[in-house]
């Protein structure tokens, strides 16, 4: 057994500190225990009101209908659909944490996975918002589905990368949610077990479903996490390819690229990872949780922000120079005047990507900064505005002069009513995740305590002695004693 | 079908690496042990108790393929019989721009049929009550619950347990029988520890 628990020391430890199992529970259940802090009902009274404002704003947009917002005639989807794109973005660094970094044999991912999926499923509720009011007539919203009805049947058409998007997002979306909550079954049962009052008792008890903790049960749990991370790892890269599609299937000049969907991708990635950067920042502060969520976490994770920030970066460079090789007039214009050109209506939001999105997270290539967590803040605030910028360059300056120059709109800009909707989805983001933090254990708990034995700190101290060892010696005692 | 009242001797461990020699030699000295809670998935332990792997897979596999099916039978249904539609002269069985739709329905009847399939194995749902041996189970500590028969001597049991590094032992009697709404009736909880978490 201990063979297979051993881990270098060289490799940084995944939880610091003097920890035993009973500690690591103490640690990541208590904030749920006490009574939340000030702090946490100012941020909780403040999203509250932001989600308020957006409920207006959607009321007003339902009552008057789309003239409450700014679009005009040839800019269609202006901010809502770039607020969705930006949303689902956001919404991919979960599943890859979770799925994919399991896959990988990440174990820094545990102190992360759970926060991060949370994280992803509330993005991915905000980014359904878009499309489903932007329909106007919301409460036809159900003609999406496809079901035999009394219109002749007339069914919606499987060939639009729209419905693609219907069957994408949902299935993301349920997918997602299933394998977070089967994920804290285990850990809902150790809060079930810790409470004090009846009430507590009760609705933890229901939560956890009756988790015993038994073997075979286990032994399940296992097997059904490598599978939906399985499933969830090529579903993961294909939302945002269906997403990208959208765009890349029409025939709008800069829109109708085959670099779509993995520069869409990695872009989802890049974005996803710097929002969890902002959340995992404050959370381990205001939890105390720095034990459990390191600077080694936050250091693989800029490594994540680095990389894929340099594909994103290739991405706009190979589109600007194929529209150029490409010597088709419309795709060259979109690109040279439409954006690239500084002193273009918009070229200005063309210019602050390539600043926040290209250059910036360059300075992620110094480890000084890839741990330094006031900079890696900042950076992922740069670097989620960035990535709104890239949707808003990607969908208004392709679209704000079509071909027909009579009918080129004036200067787009959002009304009130269309930011209202923006900052609410703000609101209803942060009002889950604080209602998250304060009642679901933030970190999984039986997660850390599997790596606890290889990865933390006092128990890799055990390894010095036995590293000092001869290696044989070392090997010839540890496989007798296993035996 | 209840299984009716059981009772268990009930050992629990602090520490993995004690708690596999005592499995190792529970079960070679012909205890039945009836199951092992702990807080987080241990490795092998399965492998150590005797139990079979797992098909969950293998229903996860077959969930996927349905839903493989049902997409491409629905949508070639509908548009090649029910209602063609002529979308600019393109053929009406256009496999390729379906494919999107159909890998998602595989996954999503996949990962919906395996999580059902999973609850319902493990018998867990919202209003299931279960008979929990110990409340640290899922904190820090292994607990090992033995089936006593009738020719279980209790004493025995225990004392093994004792000298397998149990850290707290007791007796507890418990249905086996398990289902929705019923169970907590006739349990009788860890009264009988001596500590009464």
């Amino acid at each position: 057994m201990s063979l297979l628990k051993y881990e270098s020391q060289i490799r940084e430890p995944l939880v610091d500190g003097n920890k035993d199992y009973h500690q690591v529970t103490e640690d990541i259940i208590r904030p749920i225990e006490m009574k939340p802090s000030r702090l946490w009902y100012i941020g909780f009274y403040i999203s509250v009101a932001l989600l308020l404002f957006g409920v207006y704003s959607v009321y007003r947009e339902v009552t008057y209908g789309i003239g409450q917002w700014n679009l005009n005639k040839t800019i269609g989807w202006g901010w809502d659909i770039t607020n969705f794109v930006w949303w689902v973005g956001i919404g991919h660094a979960g599943t890859l944490i979770s799925a994919i970094l399991l896959l990988f044999r990440q174990g820094w991912r545990t102190g992360v996975n759970r926060a991060a999926e949370a994280m992803t499923i509330f993005a991915v509720m905000c980014a359904g918002q878009f499309p489903i009011w932007h329909m106007g007539r919301v409460w036809m919203a159900f003609f999406v589905l496809p079901y035999p009805n009394s219109r002749g049947p007339l069914w919606v058409n499987f060939n639009s990368p729209l419905l693609w998007d219907v069957f994408a997002i949902s299935t993301y979306f349920t997918v997602s949610l299933l394998f977070w909550y089967s994920g804290l079954l285990p850990d809902l049962a150790t809060v079930r077990d810790r409470a004090k009052t009846k009430l507590r008792k009760l609705l933890y008890g229901v939560a956890s479903f009756g988790w015993t903790g038994s073997t075979k049960h286990w032994q399940r749990h296992e097997s059904l996490s490598l599978v939906l991370a399985g499933l969830s790892t090529p579903l993961v890269l294909s939302v945002h390819t269906i997403v990208s599609f959208d765009f890349a299937t029409s025939v709008v000049p800069g829109w109708h690229t085959t670099i779509f969907p993995p520069y869409f991708v990695a872009g989802a990635i890049f974005s996803g990872f710097a929002m969890v950067q902002t959340l995992m920042i404050i959370l381990r502060k205001v939890f105390g949780l720095q034990d459990y969520i390191t600077l080694g976490h936050i250091e693989a994770m800029n490594k994540v922000i680095v990389l894929t920030g340099s594909i994103v970066g290739i991405a706009y460079i190979t589109e600007l120079f194929i529209a150029w090789y490409g010597q088709n007039p419309y795709e060259w214009y979109a690109f040279k005047e439409n954006r690239a050109n500084l002193f273009s209506p918009y070229g200005w939001s063309y210019w602050l990507m390539m600043f926040c999105n290209v250059v910036s997270p360059q300075m992620f290539w110094f480890k000084k900064l890839r741990r330094n967590i006031a900079f890696t803040f900042f950076m992922s605030i740069i670097v989620n505005i960035g990535m709104w910028y890239e949707r808003f360059v990607i969908i208004v300056t392709s679209t704000y002069r079509d071909y027909l120059p009579s009918s080129w709109s004036t200067y787009y800009s959002p009304s009130i009513w269309e930011i209202g909707f923006y900052l609410g989805t703000f609101g209803l983001f942060f009002t889950c995740f604080f209602l998250f933090s304060k009642y679901f254990p933030v970190i999984a708990v039986a997660e850390i305590k599997a790596i606890l034995k290889t990865s933390g700190e006092n128990y890799k101290n055990k390894m010095t002695d036995i590293e000092k060892a001869d290696a044989e010696k070392f090997y010839i005692e540890e496989v007798e004693h296993a035996h | 079908m209840a299984g009716g009242i059981k009772k268990f001797v009930v050992g629990c461990f602090d520490d993995e690496a004690v708690l596999f020699p005592a499995v190792k030699n529970v079960r070679r000295a012909g205890y039945k042990i009836h199951d092992v809670y702990t807080p987080f998935p241990v490795h092998g332990l399965d492998h150590a108790l005797g139990l079979r792997e797992t098909s969950l897979h293998t229903a996860g596999f077959i969930y996927g393929i349905t839903g493989t099916t049902t997409a491409l039978t629905c949508i070639s249904w509908i548009f090649t019989k029910d209602w063609p539609l002529n979308i600019g002269g393109k053929p009406h069985f256009a496999l390729p721009a379906w494919i999107p739709i159909t890998f998602e329905l595989t996954v999503l009847f996949a990962a919906v049929g395996m999580v059902l399939t999973f609850c319902y194995l493990c018998q867990l749902s919202p209003f299931v009550k279960k008979h929990h041996f110990h409340p640290r189970a899922t904190d820090d500590l292994f607990v090992m619950a033995i089936e006593c028969t009738e020719k279980t001597n209790e004493a025995e049991v225990t004392a093994f347990l004792e000298k397998a590094g149990a850290i707290e032992i007791n007796t507890q009697n418990a249905e086996t029988g398990w289902w929705i709404g019923r169970y907590d009736k006739v349990q009788k909880l860890y009264a009988e520890t001596e500590k009464g978490y």
